[in-house]
């Protein structure tokens, strides 16, 4: 074995062995914070951590900069309510009116709330001294989904009535009878399970994987740095990679806010049309 | 004796995860293609199938998405 292998294996086996002096992957201890406060209602154990404080804080700027853009209104918008306006269009127009269709444009100040909500929250993953996503807990995108289940299902009953809207879930209309033994247990099974699962494990899996994405590469830049041989020449390509990687992340929060909300209008458009 | 030179260790769900992204990478990649294809023929038809391509895609990735908590159930 020449002495570059050899010395590369022994760079190997001491990280492999998960010593203290080896590198230390992220794992998902980083989404259970030490909780601030915490506190009993009704027999149920709340936990105030630093990502209910994320979530309160990017809540609240995404409220201050909404009332901000429509505080005073003017024929010729200035720059905070131009950019307030285009935003809500975007949804009004681009979703509720397009996706839904003529009967969508009530939906369109919940797709706009949701959309700007998620936004929000999405960002927090790349914003300084936040750095994780509150959506980046299982249980942040699940209880939208669930509000979204309720609501397309509660739609779909008010326009369709209860009987036709089951019965057009379970037999869509122009399939042959022999082949419903198939398709009506794949329908029913996607209509009332798998579209509020894949929408919460959608947005979840895209935030976790970001945060643990930045994270490896973060901590690698700092762990090359530190570990005091030539190894530092590599903590550039880290960087490098970290600082691409929240570029790619800036793409995802706006991709995942939009598919989320893109995905509701659809949902809530077979609902509010009877299938035809 | 076989010297080990490096050993590999963690959970073979990651490996099960790969080999359960590759149908849904190629679906919704024919999804998408398609959609593009249909766009650039038919630019006006735009809006009429989005719709129907963000449902296929929604479709497709949910077995990527099956697949990423498949082992968090069975591990």
């Amino acid at each position: 074995m020449t002495s570059s292998a050899s010395a590369l294996a022994s760079v190997l086996a001491a990280e492999g062995s998960g010593g203290d002096d080896g590198f230390q992957a992220p794992t998902v201890e980083e989404f259970y914070p030490e909780p601030i406060a915490e506190f009993d209602l009704f027999g149920v154990a709340f936990e105030i951590t630093r990502i209910t404080l994320i979530m309160w804080l990017a809540t609240a700027v995404m409220i201050g900069l909404m009332v901000a853009a429509v505080r005073k209104p003017s024929i010729v918008p200035g720059k905070m309510q131009f950019i307030g306006e285009s935003g809500y269009s975007l949804i009004r127009d681009g979703m509720a009116r397009d996706v839904i269709g003529p009967k969508g444009l009530p939906f369109a100040p919940f797709l706009a709330s949701l959309f700007f909500f998620i936004l929000a929250n999405n960002a927090m993953s790349i914003v300084p001294l936040a750095q994780i996503s509150p959506m980046s807990k299982f249980a942040f995108p699940l209880v939208l989904a669930v509000i979204v289940w309720v609501i397309y299902n509660w739609v779909g009953i008010r326009e369709q009535g209860a009987g036709r809207y089951f019965k057009d879930a379970a037999i869509p209309p122009g399939v042959p009878i022999g082949a419903l033994i198939l398709v009506t247990p794949i329908e029913l099974l996607q209509v009332f399970v798998i579209r509020p699962f894949t929408l919460a494990v959608r947005l979840f899996a895209n935030m976790f994987a970001g945060h643990m994405l930045l994270a490896v590469f973060s901590l690698g830049t700092v762990y090359l740095l530190q570990v005091g041989n030539f190894s530092a020449i590599f903590s550039v390509g880290a960087f490098a990679m970290a600082l691409a990687m929240t570029f790619f992340e800036l793409l995802v929060i706006v991709l995942q806010a939009y598919v989320f909300t893109v995905l509701t209008a659809t949902y809530l458009n077979g609902a509010v049309e009877p299938a035809h | 004796m076989i010297e080990v030179l490096a050993e590999l260790e963690g959970n073979i769900g990651a490996v099960g995860y790969g080999l359960a992204a590759i149908g849904p990478g190629i679906g919704v990649g024919i999804v998408w293609a398609a959609y593009i294809q249909a766009t650039a023929r038919q630019p006006e038809s735009a809006g009429l199938t989005r719709t129907y391509a963000f449902l296929g895609a929604a479709l497709s990735e949910a077995l990527a998405l099956i697949g990423l908590v498949a082992p968090f159930i069975y591990g």
